[in-house]
C-alpha cells in the first residue's frame, strides 16, 4: 500500500454501487442540508422531535447491522477480535446517525410550521 | 486437451439491483477498507507518452486487461492489441466462494469486452507462437502480429492430464470436486460438497507440487469443508485429511505454523510430502506419491487441484526460464522486481505466467502490472523507471464461514499488513471475511479498468 488516492475509493464505490452511489451521496448531502436548514429556521433543535428521531436512530443502527450481515453472508456474531468490534460499532453508528438526521429533518419539514 | 485458464475477472452488471441497494446501505466502511487494501499508483496520475509503437498483450485476463487499460491511459498514438480467444471474463478470487455455497455461479462470470478500453484492438484468437527474436506473435487463426513491445499475460495451464484417472467431465459426481477448473466446476464442487456434508465421511484435500495460483485456496477449502460439516452436525463422524506437498502448509513459515495450529484445533489430520499421483473416480480412491513410494487414500469427497504450468505458447518459446526452479514448467524468465524479460528487454511477463517467487493472485497482478507498464512507458520515452515490485501479494485465508485471516506478504516472507495495529494478519476476523466477500470484487474491477 503506497499512495492513498481518493480516486481509488471513488472507483471502488462506483463498481460496488453503480448509480446508487450518487443516490446515496445526494441523500446524505440532502439530509444534512435539510437538517441544518431546519435548525436555522427554528433557531435550534426541537428536543421532543430529536428524541423521537434518536429512537428511530437506535433502530436504524440495528437495521444497518442486519443488512451488513445479509450482504456479507455472515454476521456480527462472527466477530473474532477488536477490529471486528470496531467495524460493528462503525456500521451501527453510521446507520444510527444517518437515520436520526434523516428522520429529524423529515419530521421537521413534514409537520406544519408553528404559527408565530 | 488440458484446460487453459488465464488470469481473469466480472462486472457489477451481474449484481441484482436489490442486492446492490442493500450493499449501498451498509458497505461504506468495508469498501473503504478494501480500497485502502489494494490502492496503489493510478494510471491517471501519469503524463501521457506520445508514441507510434505497437504493443501486443497476450492474454485478456486480469493482468492483460489491467495492462491494456493502463497503457491506453498512458499512451497517445500507440497501437495496443489484446490477444485472447475467450469472451467470458472470470473473477477467479470468487471461485472458492461459489464452491462454498456463498455466491452463485454468475458472481464470477462477466465479459472480456466489458473491460477493454476504447481504441484497443481485440484479436479473438489464442496465441499459438511467440517469436521474440523476430518480434512477432502468431495467433491460432494464422494471423501474424508484429510488435515493438510485448506483454505476456497468458495465465497458466491447469494440467489435469497429468493426473491419470482424472476426468474433468465428472466433476460434481461421485464425490469429485475441483474448484479451479471453471465457474461450472466450482458450482458442481459445491453440489458435491453439500451432499457429502449431509452424510459425512472422509474428505481428502491436497495441493500440487508445482507453482500454483492462490496457494491459500486448498487450505481455505479444507477449513470451509470442516465448517459445513460442523453446521450439518456430521463433523464427529467425519475425517478430514490435508495432504501437504512438502514439509510445510504454506510458503511463508509464520503462516504455515499458524495453519498447523488451526488444523490441530479443528481436528484436521495432516500428511506431509504427499502429492496426488492418480485417482480412481469410480472406486473413490486417490493415490499419493510419498517419499517412500505411494499411498492410497479412499475418500467420500475430494477436491482435486491439478499441477499448474506455463501455457504451451510460453513453454515452447524462448521466453521460458532456461535453468533453475521455474525452467521445468516453462514459467517466463522475468526480473522479479521489474517483470521485464531478462533476455528480451522489450518483453514483459505479468500475472500467473511470470516466473517469480510467490504470487499468482489478483493482488500480485495489482502490484505487478503498474510496475511493468511504468518500465515499458519509460522505455518508449527513452527514460529509466525506478518502479520496483517487492513481491507483495495477499490472501484472505478463510478459516471458517464468516472469518478469515488477511495474510499479506512479500518475496522475503515478511508479513506486510495493510492495516498494522488494526487488522492482525494471523487473527481470524470477521472484517477480513467482509473484505473478501464485499470489497474485493469491486476493487478487482477497478483494477481491471486501471482505476485502482
Amino acid at each position: 500500500m503506497k499512495d492513498m488516492d481518493p480516486l481509488v475509493f471513488l472507483a471502488v464505490f462506483q463498481e460496488m454501487l453503480g448509480p446508487l452511489l450518487w443516490v446515496m451521496v445526494l441523500l446524505a448531502v440532502g439530509g444534512v442540508a435539510a437538517f441544518v436548514a431546519l435548525m436555522v429556521r427554528e433557531g435550534g433543535l426541537a428536543s421532543r422531535r430529536l428524541v423521537r428521531a434518536e429512537l428511530l436512530g437506535l433502530l436504524g443502527g440495528g437495521v444497518a447491522l442486519v443488512i451488513m450481515a445479509k450482504v456479507s453472508s455472515s454476521g456480527f456474531t462472527d466477530a473474532g477480535g477488536p477490529a471486528d468490534w470496531f467495524l460493528i460499532a462503525l456500521v451501527y453508528g453510521v446507520g444510527a446517525l444517518g437515520t436520526t438526521v434523516l428522520a429529524y429533518a423529515a419530521m421537521g419539514w413534514m409537520t406544519k410550521r408553528p404559527s408565530a | 486437451m488440458p484446460d487453459l485458464i488465464p488470469t481473469r475477472l466480472p462486472d457489477q452488471a451481474d449484481i441484482p439491483e436489490r442486492r446492490r441497494f442493500l450493499t449501498a446501505l451498509s458497505l461504506l466502511p468495508a469498501a473503504g477498507a478494501g480500497a485502502a487494501w489494494m490502492s496503489g499508483p493510478t494510471a491517471h496520475a501519469q503524463p501521457q507518452v506520445n508514441s507510434r509503437a505497437h504493443i501486443v498483450i497476450v492474454g485478456g485476463g486480469a493482468a492483460g486487461l489491467t495492462a491494456a487499460n493502463r497503457l491506453a491511459t498512458g499512451l497517445q498514438g500507440a497501437k495496443i492489441t489484446v490477444v485472447d480467444a475467450r469472451k467470458e471474463h472470470y473473477y477467479q478470487p470468487g471461485f472458492t466462494l461459489v464452491a462454498s455455497g456463498i455466491k452463485p455461479q454468475n458472481y464470477v462470470v462477466t465479459g472480456t469486452a466489458d473491460y477493454l478500453p476504447q481504441g484497443v484492438e481485440w484479436v479473438q484468437a489464442s496465441a499459438a507462437e511467440i517469436d521474440p527474436e523476430s518480434r512477432k506473435v502468431v495467433t491460432s487463426d494464422g494471423k501474424t502480429l508484429n510488435y515493438d513491445f510485448l506483454i505476456v499475460a497468458s495465465g497458466l495451464k491447469l494440467d489435469y492430464a497429468a493426473i491419470p484417472g482424472m476426468d474433468t467431465e465428472r466433476i460434481g459426481q461421485n464425490g469429485l470436486g475441483s474448484i479451479y477448473h471453471s465457474p461450472q466446476a466450482a458450482q458442481a464442487t459445491w453440489t458435491s460438497l453439500s451432499s457429502f456434508a449431509d452424510k459425512g465421511g472422509v474428505a481428502v484435500f491436497s495441493r500440487p507440487a508445482t507453482e500454483m495460483k492462490c496457494a491459500g485456496a486448498p487450505l481455505k477449502y479444507t477449513f470451509i469443508s470442516d465448517d459445513h460439516l460442523r453446521r450439518r452436525g456430521t463433523r464427529s463422524k467425519s475425517e478430514i485429511i490435508y495432504n501437504a506437498h512438502n514439509k510445510a502448509f504454506f510458503s511463508v513459515p509464520i503462516v504455515s505454523e499458524k495453519v498447523r495450529m488451526l488444523f490441530e484445533d479443528r481436528g484436521v489430520k495432516t500428511r506431509m510430502e504427499r502429492v496426488l499421483a492418480s485417482i480412481d473416480i469410480d472406486k473413490r480412491v486417490a493415490t499419493f506419491k510419498t517419499p517412500d513410494g505411494t499411498e492410497e487414500q479412499p475418500y467420500d469427497f475430494i477436491n482435486v487441484i491439478p499441477p499448474m504450468r506455463a501455457p504451451d505458447v510460453v513453454r515452447n518459446s524462448p521466453l521460458r526460464w532456461q535453468t533453475g526452479p521455474w525452467a521445468a514448467d516453462g514459467w517466463m524468465e522475468v526480473d522479479r522486481h521489474t517483470l521485464r524479460h531478462k533476455r528480451y528487454p522489450n518483453v514483459f511477463g505479468v500475472g500467473d505466467v511470470a516466473g517469480v517467487p510467490k504470487g499468482k493472485t489478483a493482488a500480485s497482478v495489482k502490484w505487478q502490472v503498474p510496475v511493468a507498464v511504468d518500465h515499458l512507458l519509460a522505455s518508449i520515452a527513452g527514460k529509466e523507471s525506478t518502479a520496483s515490485y517487492n513481491g507483495y501479494t495477499s490472501c484472505p485465508l478463510i478459516t471458517r464461514l464468516g472469518q478469515a485471516m488477511l495474510v499479506e506478504f512479500d518475496y522475503k516472507d515478511n508479513l506486510t499488513p495493510s492495516f498494522p495495529g488494526i487488522i492482525a494478519p494471523l487473527e481470524e476476523l470477521w472484517i477480513s471475511w467482509v473484505m473478501k466477500t464485499m470489497a474485493l470484487k469491486p476493487t478487482y474491477l477497478s483494477m481491471l479498468r486501471g482505476r485502482a
